[in-house]
């Protein structure tokens, strides 16, 4: 059967809460400030929402369910995705269903998260059962080893070079220099990132994203409301979504939009060549790298070398992570997973908070997210089109 | 090339002694299965016995067939690093004090992928072998070792970590009046221990093998008596504080059961010795090695029991000497889960009858002592918490996997 497609459904108000490094904040707190920024934008009570979706790591021991009575709303439609860098994707696909089937009207899609001094630590001894079992146990090097490992193979598999990845994290920070919100404010050079100390063989420390606290959010509703409201507003023209893709490649060189790509495409009408913004899920430079590759910009094992050939800032010939990406900005846990999306619909609406790309009426957004053991298991993508 | 440790300084007596921290604790119920192979120095992984399939991490439920019925089986060890990291950089406290910690992927020949800990002598993209060993935590990790021996692999940090390696140790050998304790003393010296003592009870009464004793390296005489709680404790007092491995050789034994003894006589001496003795070993010893337990290149690793394999199933010839086996081996299993909070190994040595005087009416096989001595250095160097020596023992473990109870009614005669 062919998928239908997002007609009258509206991608609207793009919130980001400025980020901190650290916050003795909780995350309800966090995600409160982000709910109340967008409906005061909307010019909407809280209470006129009528579905939320919610993400975040540190919500504990709350849910979505718990949230609804601690920030007194009453939705009639309800969800918690827990997919880390995936999450703005899949929270728009089930919201956009959602507000087409007539089960909600107003969906607020929010993620926040806090970073207490010590929750980084802690949020990683219970991350996944695989990870307790079959990779903390070994030098317990979180993320950084996982993907240190990742990262070592496919520069071994492709001759990607550090280089490469270099200029893709120096492009992103001159981005994240115009982005108000940006954790990082300082210019990086080719030099720092090649001398910075290691980390994580072969990463070192400007491929690795700072974890802060902060919120971001974004409302899902139909065209003719988001008319009523008054708010500039994006149409999705396709997504995406895949978890466990390829299980049985030994190691990770490629996600699950190389499963979906065609149909990606074939759904939005468009080629990668009519994007006018990219951005992708940055954790990590090699990820970076994979959805341009899987995503049908270049070809397979190119990735690095494409980017770092273009000039990805937000003026440049290939404008990509335009805030600066976590990479610059900072990841806010499961917001980490929004700081794209919600970039991206600023731009594709014109209301950058940083750089504005010129005419930039299409965006592609990436999402890839949660490693449970030795690779990143959910990804998926959309394409965004300005109204 | 692994570079050799040298032998540490002198301990300086004003510096803090580093606390002993563990690596991470949890595992799931299923992950817990492979650290009870490890235990014993196997790699087993699990298998789907519905479709065949070698899965890895363990799970549940086959990803390939989603059956249930997963089996835990001995798997060839060969496979090939196809990626590398050296992690610097980690939130964990028992890593962070040991970093750069080396890790690699791991596909085995057989087609699970891993995460292991990477010797230093593996090179990488390239063939190893992977070893299962238990951490200081206790359960089981996987390490990539280079296909072949190399130089001074033993030395290298990541797999000293795993192991409980006699070199450059300080030992102590309970009983150097019987031929087990004396050779036993003898191949610790062998495998580089730095110093030998050799507890001795009644040392003004001569014994067989005294020539033996006086003539191993590095080895010296203390008064030792495992029934005396005196004894022990002064002992103690003077090398408690230096003892980084104790291996417990005593063992008082008597034929006859429960019905074939008159009293309790006989029989309290063997509890005296063989279960009591222990427990004063480990509550004069055991505080003292739990709080060196990372103490530097000779911190605090092992307590070494050697007991009967009889402690699994009672030998009705034997019965009394078996009971006090069986409450041994459950102290020991006491002790393992309280010495664990300084990382140190409490390892078993089950033995077949031991070729001595009192098991000389006995029919062959029996084990010979330079055997349980080559099995403790065994154990000691690959960190194998339980090790069965001999092929009466190796038999005893086999009918005991198969089914406890039938063993008991086999060994009833």
């Amino acid at each position: 059967m062919k998928r239908q497609s997002y007609d009258g459904v509206a991608v609207a108000v793009p919130v980001s809460v400025p980020y901190v490094r650290y916050s003795i904040e909780t995350a309800h707190w966090w995600i409160a400030r982000a709910l109340k920024e967008l409906c005061d934008r909307a010019g909407i009570v809280h209470r006129d929402l009528d579905g939320l979706s919610v993400s975040s790591f540190t919500l504990h021991p709350d849910t979505g369910v718990g949230l609804t009575q601690h920030l007194g709303l009453t939705p009639r439609w309800l969800d918690h995705v827990a997919m880390g860098g995936a999450s703005a994707v899949v929270a728009l696909r089930r919201a956009a269903r959602a507000v087409q089937a007539g089960d909600a009207d107003l969906v607020a899609c929010v993620a926040g998260d806090t970073n207490h001094v010590d929750s980084f630590r802690k949020l990683l001894g219970s991350f996944s059962r695989f990870a307790q079992d079959a990779s903390y146990p070994y030098g317990f090097g979180g993320p950084n080893a996982a993907f240190a490992l990742l990262t070592d193979h496919y520069m071994r598999s492709f001759g990607a070079t550090r280089e490469q990845f270099g200029s893709i994290c120096v492009d992103q920070r001159k981005n994240a220099l115009g982005y108000p919100n940006a954790i990082m404010k300082k210019p990086l050079t080719n030099d720092q990132y090649m001398n910075a100390r290691a980390i994580s063989d072969p990463l070192h420390l400007f491929d690795c994203v700072m974890p802060v606290a902060g919120a971001e959010a974004f409302l899902v509703t139909r065209e003719d409301i988001a008319k009523d409201l008054g708010v500039s507003f994006a149409r999705p023209l396709s997504t995406i979504e895949r978890h466990n893709a390829f299980p049985d490649d030994p190691i990770q060189l490629r996600g699950g939009w190389a499963m979906d790509v065609e149909e990606f495409w074939a759904m939005s009408e468009c080629t990668p060549h009519d994007m006018d913004v990219v951005q992708t899920y940055d954790d990590y430079p090699v990820i970076i790298a994979m959805q341009v590759e899987d995503l049908g910009f270049c070809d397979k094992g190119d990735g690095a070398a494409f980017l770092s050939t273009r000039d990805t800032t937000a003026n440049g010939d290939f404008p990509h992570n335009t805030c600066g990406g976590q990479l610059s900005a900072g990841q806010a846990g499961a917001a980490g997973g929004y700081l794209g999306f919600v970039e991206a619909l600023r731009q594709v609406t014109g209301q950058s908070l940083g750089l504005q790309v010129t005419n930039a009426q299409r965006a592609l957004v990436a999402g890839f997210g949660m490693i449970n053991f030795d690779r990143g298991l959910c990804s998926g993508a959309v394409v965004l089109e300005g109204a | 090339m692994t570079d050799p440790i040298a032998a540490p300084p002198r301990k300086d007596p004003q510096q803090r002694t580093r606390s002993p921290l563990l690596p991470p604790v949890p595992r799931s119920r299923a992950a817990l299965q492979m650290s009870a192979a490890a235990a014993r120095g196997e790699l087993h992984l699990q298998g789907c016995l519905s479709c065949g399939a070698r899965i890895y991490p363990p799970r549940d439920a086959c990803p390939t067939c989603l059956s249930v019925r997963l089996a835990w089986q001995q798997v060839p060890d060969r496979g090939h690093v196809i990626a590398e990291t050296t992690v610097r950089t980690t939130t964990d406290a028992y890593f962070r004090e040991r970093t750069p910690w080396r890790v690699g992927t791991v596909r085995l020949d057989t087609g699970p992928v891993l995460m292991t800990h990477l010797h230093g002598d593996v090179e990488a993209p390239g063939p190893c072998r992977v070893r299962a060993y238990l951490d200081k935590s206790g359960n089981a990790v996987l390490m990539a070792l280079p296909e072949q021996e190399t130089p001074n692999m033993a030395d290298d940090p990541e797999l000293r970590e795993l192991t409980a390696t006699p070199k450059h140790r300080r030992v102590l050998v309970t009983d150097g009046r019987t031929a087990v304790g004396q050779a036993t003393a003898r191949a610790l010296s062998d495998a580089g221990a730095s110093i030998v003592f050799i507890g001795v009870a009644t040392p003004w009464l001569p014994f067989d093998g005294q020539d033996i004793l006086a003539a191993i390296p590095n080895a010296e005489i203390v008064p030792l008596d495992l029934t005396d709680a005196t004894s022990v404790r002064e002992l103690a007092g003077e090398i408690g504080g230096k003892t980084d491995i104790l291996i417990n050789t005593a063992d008082h034994v008597r034929p006859g059961g429960v019905l074939s003894r008159q009293g309790l006589t006989t029989t309290r001496d063997e509890f005296e010795m063989n279960v009591f003795g222990l427990q004063r070993l480990a509550q004069h010893f055991g505080h003292g090695m739990v709080g060196r337990g990372a103490d530097g290149v000779n911190s605090a690793v092992a307590l070494v029991d050697i007991l009967p394999v009889y402690a699994l199933a009672n030998w009705g010839a034997w019965g009394a000497h078996s009971a006090s086996a069986a409450a041994r081996h459950s102290v020991l299993q006491c002790l393992r889960g309280e010495m664990r909070a300084g990382g140190v190994r409490v390892m078993s040595i089950f033995t077949g009858p031991v070729d001595d005087d009192w098991r000389q009416p006995l029919p062959p096989p029996k084990v010979a002592p330079s055997a349980i001595a080559q099995a403790v250095v065994y154990a000691l160097e690959n960190g194998t918490e339980e090790s069965f020596v001999g092929d009466i023992a190796k038999d005893v473990l086999a009918r005991w996997q198969v089914d406890p109870k039938a063993l008991e009614r086999e060994l009833q005669g």
